[in-house]
């Protein structure tokens, strides 16, 4: 039996081009040995959960500094809901005021990592909270 | 500078002894690192002595206000007139935003910067579905020349320089600036300021493109033209190294790639058939003022040195004006914490310290909580009186370029200079930097540096105090700017209500008119400005230059 890797979409959602930390996130992804998606800038909530369907991932990590965090995060959790995939493990990053990510977890966002984490502890959260797919 | 032959050997013959005493000391307790590497990426020696700087004092450093102007682009700098102090600010709605500015003004700040909404710099109005969420959020929304006159209100254009941090839709902001101006009864050639306009490192770092790179190279050289005849003392270009750094490259690649995309914009306009001398005075840089002192000073000079050459010795500009590097600089915002905020206040002066040793034109200080949010106006004073009190209590503004000399900042001035020219002369070889761009090799060459930078973090070869050295457990921020949700729709109503009230048939005319002029190959400044006057609005001119000139496609890589 071989053992899937973990597939991982990094999206950046809205109209912000600080790719930055998507694109460190991404690359010690990879590192760790997942398998990674890089959507680009400008993605909707509809394209990132098209985009996690068609690519069949484990996970969707979404990278947000403009502050519609509000908005566009759990817009996508909805839609996961929606097409039930739900089994989708859903985390964001970036500046998100503290107050904020309540109403995220609340709206199905897993985990929020604020500026400073190590994306060690970010790699080892996703592995130990994907949902095993057969 | 220069040392005679025997004094050069006989400071070699002392450096050799001195090395067994060090080489002895390392034996007994290493250094704290090996090797010791900069936050610019520059690998720093141990010590630097005369050994190091070699060259003709006139020709390498010259005179304030000289080529190749190391030393400052003018004769007397801030001992004639200090730094403008430029706060990047805007947020929510043009109303509140144009409060925000009258606080700064009253409180000293020498010229305004505007931070326009998400939207706002992609060309999109508010009610674009695209918008939602992001309305007022990073900056001010701006849908119309109705947005823009409210901005401004009370504001005199003839009396306050304005800097528009706008780059794709440029052309179109700068439109309804002259507008509110022809409104106040401000002749054009009064207006002093500056448009980003950059579009080339928006494809590389920054990301708010909107039309792919030949249009853009148009816009950018329509707008050279455009402003060398009737907005003569506006700087049309600001080409930023700022959002190259903060995308994380190294203090070399901040120079080699802004000069690249420099060139490329001074080519273009060459090309367009503009003598290098018309609009070449008109160019102002963008510059970012990292944590590293010595080495950002030494940045400085070394770029006012390089950007000298270049015009001069490849451009083959004949006007000294064409030949002076005037910058902005800009704290680096990625450098802030979110731990324990108040230490980013120390960080904030360390980095203004290295642009104004490093002779900068003007200067924005980062507020401590924008790694939480939108700066608070507490937070804001406190960033601007950073900028006071370097420049009347320190002493640094007394004398001009107050480090030359020193062997390290000279022998690292050195250094970024001939690395800087290096990687340009590389690029040049690609094809210069819109196929480098294309390519994906300026985008490959920042991320690994971004990438490189947080292993180091991780793995404690850099220490961030308070991230990862000198924790402490703290409570909750508080204080902290939030914008009102309710903005989106604020903007909307009054963009229904504009689009009721305004001569829609004008509207339509000027647009029609503005379509031909982009399929046409005439400056289509004009036709922007007439169609911002009847208060078409900014998403309806960029929608009809997306029409006709399609949207740019991002390669993605990783």
């Amino acid at each position: 039996m071989t053992i899937r890797k973990i597939r991982v979409l990094v999206a950046k959602p809205g109209l912000d081009g600080h790719d930055r930390g998507a694109k460190v996130i991404a690359q010690a992804f990879r590192d760790a040995g997942f398998e990674v998606i890089y959507t680009g800038l400008r993605q909707t909530p509809e394209s990132i959960v098209a985009t996690a369907e068609q690519e069949d991932v484990d996970c969707i990590a979404m990278s947000m500094l403009s502050g519609s965090h509000l908005t566009l995060m759990p817009k996508v959790t909805r839609l996961l809901k929606e097409k039930e995939m739900e089994d989708i493990l859903v985390i964001g990053g970036g500046v998100i005021p503290s107050e904020d990510i309540p109403l995220l977890k609340e709206a199905g966002i897993a985990e929020i990592f604020t500026p400073g984490t190590p994306t060690s502890l970010c790699v080892e959260y996703v592995k130990n909270n994907v949902t095993e797919k057969a | 500078m220069s040392y005679s032959k025997e004094e050069l050997s006989a400071i070699q013959e002392a450096m050799d002894k001195w090395q067994v005493n060090v080489d002895r000391t390392i034996a007994k307790q290493g250094e704290r690192k090996d090797p010791f590497i900069s936050s610019g990426f520059n690998e720093i020696n141990r010590l630097y002595t005369p050994l190091d700087v070699q060259g003709e004092y006139n020709e390498k450093l010259g005179f304030p206000g000289e080529y190749p102007f190391t030393r400052g682009p003018q004769p007397t700098m801030y001992r004639g007139k200090l730094w403008t102090m430029r706060m990047y600010a805007g947020f929510s709605t043009a109303e509140e935003s144009n409060k925000r500015y009258k606080y700064l003004l009253d409180n000293g700040s020498s010229g305004l910067s505007v931070a326009f909404d998400l939207p706002t710099q992609i060309g999109y109005d508010s009610d674009h579905p695209m918008s939602e969420g992001e309305v007022g959020k990073v900056g001010v929304a701006i849908d119309s020349l109705a947005d823009m006159e409210i901005l401004f209100d009370s504001i005199p254009l003839d009396k306050v320089s304005t800097s528009m941090t706008i780059n794709a839709p440029a052309a179109v902001l700068l439109a309804m600036y002259m507008a509110v101006a022809e409104k106040q009864g401000v002749p054009f050639d009064k207006l002093r300021g500056t448009i980003q306009n950059d579009i080339l490192k928006e494809y590389s770092a920054r990301g708010t493109y909107i039309f792919p790179v030949q249009p853009s190279m148009r816009l950018i050289t329509n707008i050279f033209e455009f402003c060398s005849e009737q907005v003569p003392q506006w700087n049309t270009i600001s080409i930023s190294g700022y959002h190259i750094r903060e995308a994380g490259s190294t203090a070399v690649d901040e120079i080699a790639f802004t000069f690249a995309n420099g060139m490329a914009y001074v080519k273009a306009a060459i090309k367009a058939g503009m003598d290098v001398d018309k609009f070449a005075g008109r160019l102002s840089f963008f510059l970012n003022a990292h944590n590293d002192l010595l080495e950002e000073v030494s940045k400085f000079r070394a770029a006012r040195r390089l950007w000298g050459y270049i015009m001069k010795e490849h451009f083959k500009a004949k006007d000294p004006r064409s030949w002076m590097f005037r910058t902005h600089s800009q704290t680096a915002g990625s450098m802030l914490t979110a731990q324990q905020v108040n230490n980013n206040i120390v960080r904030v002066c360390i980095q203004a310290l290295a642009a104004v040793l490093g002779g900068t034109q003007s200067l924005h200080t980062n507020s401590r909580d924008e790694a939480l949010a939108l700066p608070s106006e507490e937070s804001v004073m406190t960033a601007l009186r950073t900028q006071q009190v370097i420049a009347y209590e320190s002493g640094v503004a007394d004398t001009i370029d107050p480090l030359a000399g020193s062997y390290y900042i000279e022998a690292m001035t050195d250094k970024i200079y001939n690395e800087a020219w290096d990687k340009i002369q590389k690029i040049e070889e690609m094809g210069g930097a819109e196929k480098a761009i294309e390519i994906g090799y300026i985008q490959s060459e920042i991320q690994k540096a971004a990438y490189q930078w947080q292993k180091d973090v991780e793995s404690g070869d850099r220490i961030i105090v308070g991230v990862n050295k000198f924790q402490v457990k703290e409570p909750e921020p508080s204080g902290l700017l939030k914008v009102d949700p309710s903005v989106q729709k604020t903007q909307i109503d009054k963009l229904n209500e504009l689009k009721s009230k305004r001569d829609n048939e004008a509207v339509a005319n000027r647009l029609e008119e503005l379509r031909q002029a982009a399929r046409g190959d005439a400056n289509i400044m004009p036709y922007i400005l007439n169609a911002v006057k009847v208060y078409a609005t900014e998403g309806e001119i960029c929608g009809v230059l997306r029409e006709e000139w399609g949207e740019y496609v991002a390669a993605v890589s990783l």
